[in-house]
């Protein structure tokens, strides 16, 4: 019985340890005392999702019917709540004329793909594989 | 900041700042690796551009 709470207890640390680490990037690894990795996570990822926005790139809304768009949407998503941030303020529409639209997307989608990577490898440190 | 040669050596930096702290742990291997992946990327966008050279799109 012990040994059941402890293991819930456990995987509920983890939970809220992903999902601090996917809204905050780099917090799980501040969390777990990894302080300069959670740093550099801390300030390059949200500086690449910023760059993207100022570049022109466009957050892409969840539209179903197109597979790529909701993917997109699902990459972008993939940051946090930078994302929700920087929505809440109105940027992110996107500038199809502009040259840089392309590298905004790509920016934008690499940021929340790659929080998405240093998720996992918070979890797989807490997990005790690394 | 409309230099797209500009643009992939900031995008390039970052990916491989990302990759080489997760990869490696010690700051040797991270700016070996991340020095090597940042090379990669440089390199083989120029190699490519220049092979789509002849191709008018």
């Amino acid at each position: 019985m012990r040994a059941t709470a402890a293991e819930d207890s456990q995987s509920g640390t983890l939970v809220l340890l992903c999902l601090a680490s996917w809204a905050i990037p780099g917090a799980g690894h501040l969390w777990l005392g990894r302080r300069s990795k959670g740093l550099i996570f801390l300030i390059a990822l949200p500086l690449m999702f910023a760059i993207g926005v100022a570049i022109r790139g466009r957050l892409f809304p969840f539209e179903l019917s197109d597979p790529l768009v909701g993917l997109a949407a699902l990459a972008d998503l993939g940051i946090g709540a930078t994302y929700f941030i920087a929505s809440a303020l109105g940027y992110g529409g996107g500038e199809v004329r502009a040259v840089t639209y392309e590298y905004g997307n790509a920016f934008l989608i690499v940021a929340g793909l790659l929080n998405m990577l240093v998720v996992i490898d918070a979890y797989d440190i807490a997990m005790g594989r690394k | 900041m409309q230099s797209h040669f500009v643009l992939l050596a900031i995008f390039a930096f970052f990916v491989s700042l990302v990759f080489a702290v997760i990869a490696k742990d010690e700051a040797r291997g991270q700016l070996r690796f991340g020095g090597l992946m940042f090379g990669g990327f440089i390199a083989s966008a120029v190699v490519l551009g220049w092979l789509m050279y002849p191709f008018p799109l």
